[in-house]
């Protein structure tokens, strides 16, 4: 579903921390369709940049400017998965018990999400014996519920197995099919070429180039793109 | 609608009529006595009042009335008293009944206090054999009268030595430190007979009229504050005073022992 | 020794036979502190959640203070109660001196800050676990507080009972706010004080017993209705 909320604008943002500069200024703007992927190695400044997007990092200076913007309306998926201390399903309700949803629509939708991650059997175990792979997928899960606008994504396979990455790469595409608006930060180049249909690569706390998908892997304009691309270690 | 008010204000009367509860402050020694069992299911039945027992320490059972959060104090300090009531604190004093004090100390008599011709006498020559010695130290009747006699033989409880032992604590706690220390210790005798753990220690000498325990009834002054049943205290008073209670207290006793003498006067 | 064994056989006597005077004592004093214990949790859990998860000027403060205020002698409260509540003190209107009500405000003064402080850490290591997601998530102050102590109830059952284990066994402010008196305010621990001050050492011994007992069952009554051991997450 395309929202009025984009284009999100970010103008001459700055963090700083301790007296260091996370990142900056950085300049870019997204558009209202697909899925952004923001590439780059580590420390590069890409969580930093997705909670700045997000709305829940503070920022030094500049300004983060959404057309039009309802923060209920989007949804963050954290690299650790953070689950809460209750059953599985639970988990899934929480969101839409914090809108206050009436019980039997809460009930329908938890069913509906634990079908599609897989996880129906393990309703009421206890979320914090899930695996990680299953904590991600419930995270997700948890995420999508509400049906976001927009959802950020925080490396969520970065300490997962391929089996499970596969699984989560699967319910990602679904939730780009169904409209909602995906940006992720990776640092693995093939997830970045599998799912993105734009491309952000960040060095050193800055925008190092940006493009769509189909030109940017085979035309990598700058060379520190290139090198990345390549596989070279890149600073 | 008369006859509802009217009814109601019995109803509720009748309530405040059923509750007489009168507060007492009494010292330790008092209660360790046991007569207090004694005399308070009396009261109760001639009466009808609650009488509520605080048991502290002469001081803070002065100091309870001086707050006017009791309707009277029963202590044994003349000195103490007639200064609470020429403070104004109390309505007067009335002296009920007494009895006395003695010297327990270790059965072996060390300081051969048994051939003492008064108390004077006895406590001096426990401070010359300086043999241990407990004392209450906590500002009750008890401990005024022992610091009494002290002075009466000349001595000063500030320049004693390590064998004075001032434990800050009641009858019976004292008692259980002097059968610990196997020391000497100045008591009142009716809480010398209720006390259960004798061990070593024995009653070494008694009978000095100086040894005189007066136990006094001060009602606490009525216009401190609003909550005072200065008419309960009164009602005590007269009873504590009566043949009724004379015969109660001469006949209460430990052991075929009695332990206070009634001496209260009519007015 | 023989004290203690005469202690237990006491105590077994007291309460196989029923005793009325032990029933009676037993039960003022499981009222007056589980009393106190509702109140205090009311004030102090809502506090110590709050404390953990609000940043304002003072907190850093507030926080040392309440740590402080746990090491305060009980009998130094039951002194400033008894000040306050004195006839010829600021609240002595209310006639509340003397009473089991007194001995409940002055346990409810003594507790909070042990709960607090013990509720305080517990939410601030949920808090750190939850921080991001319910942030990320919109929530409300308020929501946030009601999801950390539903999620931490387990801790913060710890909390409250390490506050009825202070209680139960608190004897000096009681004593000085109760007054001791039998039938009215007479509790166990004022009356283990008063038969060791009698010396009569093997009631007072049975009495501990008692009391021991007491709150071993109350605190084995509260683990098992809760579950703490069988979920796993103990």
């Amino acid at each position: 579903m395309v929202s009025a909320k984009f284009p999100l604008k970010l103008h001459q943002v700055l963090v700083r921390r301790r007296g260091k500069t996370v990142i900056g200024p950085v300049d870019l703007e997204l558009g209202p369709q697909g899925a952004t992927m923001i590439l780059g190695p580590n420390g590069s400044g890409k969580t930093t940049l997705l909670r700045v997007m997000h709305g829940i990092e503070r920022i030094s200076s500049g300004s983060v400017q959404w057309e039009d913007d309802d923060p209920a309306k989007h949804a963050f998926v954290f690299q650790s998965p953070v689950v809460l201390r209750r059953t599985v399903a639970q988990n899934l309700a929480y969101p839409l018990e914090l809108l206050k949803l009436p019980k039997l629509t809460v009930k329908t939708s938890v069913a509906e999400w634990l079908g599609r991650i897989g996880l129906q059997g393990k309703a009421d175990m206890s979320a914090t014996r899930l695996s990680g792979g299953e904590r991600q997928k419930l995270a997700i899960a948890r995420a999508l519920i509400r049906k976001p606008d927009v959802l950020f994504l925080d490396e969520p396979c970065a300490n997962l197995d391929g089996h499970a990455t596969r699984e989560i790469e699967a319910i990602l595409q679904e939730a780009t099919a169904a409209g909602t608006r995906l940006v992720m930060a990776t640092h693995d180049m093939g997830q970045a070429r599998r799912l993105a249909h734009d491309l952000v690569f960040m060095l050193n706390g800055k925008i190092h180039e940006t493009g769509g998908a189909d030109s940017i892997f085979e035309c990598p304009k700058t060379k520190e793109l290139t090198a990345f691309l390549n596989g070279d270690i890149v600073v | 609608m008369k006859k509802l008010m009217v009814t109601a204000a019995a109803v509720l009367w009748s309530q405040c009529a059923m509750a007489d509860e009168m507060r007492l402050a009494v010292t330790t020694s008092f209660d360790n006595s046991g007569l207090s069992e004694v005399l308070l299911p009396a009261i109760k039945a001639d009466l009808d009042i609650d009488l509520q027992l605080l048991v502290v320490g002469t001081g803070q059972a002065l100091k309870l009335g001086e707050a006017g959060d009791v309707d009277a104090v029963l202590v044994h300090s003349k000195a103490a008293e007639d200064t609470f009531v020429a403070a104004g604190h109390g309505t007067h004093r009335r002296e009920i009944m007494y009895n006395d004090f003695v010297l327990i100390g270790p059965k072996a008599d060390g300081a051969d206090t048994a051939n003492a011709t008064s108390a004077a006498d006895a406590f001096a020559r426990v401070a010359s054999a300086e043999a241990a010695f407990v004392s209450r130290g906590d500002d009750s009747g008890t401990h005024k009268a022992e610091l009494g006699i002290w002075s009466s033989a000349g001595l000063e409880v500030g320049g004693f030595g390590p064998w004075y032992h001032a434990v800050g604590a009641g009858m019976g706690a004292a008692l259980n430190t002097a059968a610990g220390l196997d020391a000497y210790i100045f008591a009142d005798r009716a809480s010398w007979l209720n006390f259960g753990n004798k061990s070593g220690l024995a009653l070494t000498y008694s009978g000095d009229p100086a040894l005189f325990n007066q136990y006094a009834f001060l009602p606490v002054d009525p216009a401190k504050n609003g909550n005072i049943r200065n008419d309960l205290a009164m009602k005590l008073e007269d009873w504590l005073t009566s043949p009724r209670a004379a015969d109660l207290i001469n006949g209460y006793e430990i052991n075929g022992e009695p332990l206070f003498v009634f001496n209260a006067v009519a007015q | 020794m023989i004290d203690i064994l005469e202690g237990l056989k006491a105590a077994f006597w007291l309460v196989v036979s029923f005793d009325a005077e032990l029933w009676e004592i037993s039960l003022r004093s499981l009222r007056v502190t589980l009393t106190a214990l509702v109140i205090a949790s009311l004030i102090a859990i809502p506090l110590g959640t709050y404390l953990a998860v609000q940043r304002f000027r003072y907190r850093r403060f507030i926080i040392s203070l309440i740590n402080a205020l746990m090491g305060l002698p009980p009998v130094v409260i039951g002194l400033i109660v008894y000040i306050l509540l004195s006839r010829s003190g600021p609240f002595g209107v209310l006639n509340l001196l003397f009473t089991p009500t007194a001995m409940i405000i002055a346990q409810v003064i003594i507790i909070t800050p042990v709960i607090a402080s013990i509720a305080h850490q517990a939410m601030r290591e949920l808090w750190a676990e939850y921080h991001d997601l319910l942030i990320s998530l919109n929530t409300t102050k308020w929501q946030r507080i009601v999801t950390l102590i539903r999620d931490g109830r387990r801790n913060l059952l710890t909390a409250a009972l390490a506050g009825f284990g202070r209680a139960i066994g608190e004897v000096g402010a009681i004593m000085i706010v109760g007054g001791n008196i039998d039938h009215v305010t007479r509790v166990l621990t004022t009356a283990i004080a008063l038969e060791t001050g009698k010396g009569d050492f093997a009631l007072a011994l049975g009495l501990g017993f008692v009391l021991i007992g007491i709150a071993i069952v109350v605190n084995l009554a509260i683990h098992t209705l809760s579950r703490t051991e069988r979920e796993g997450r103990w």
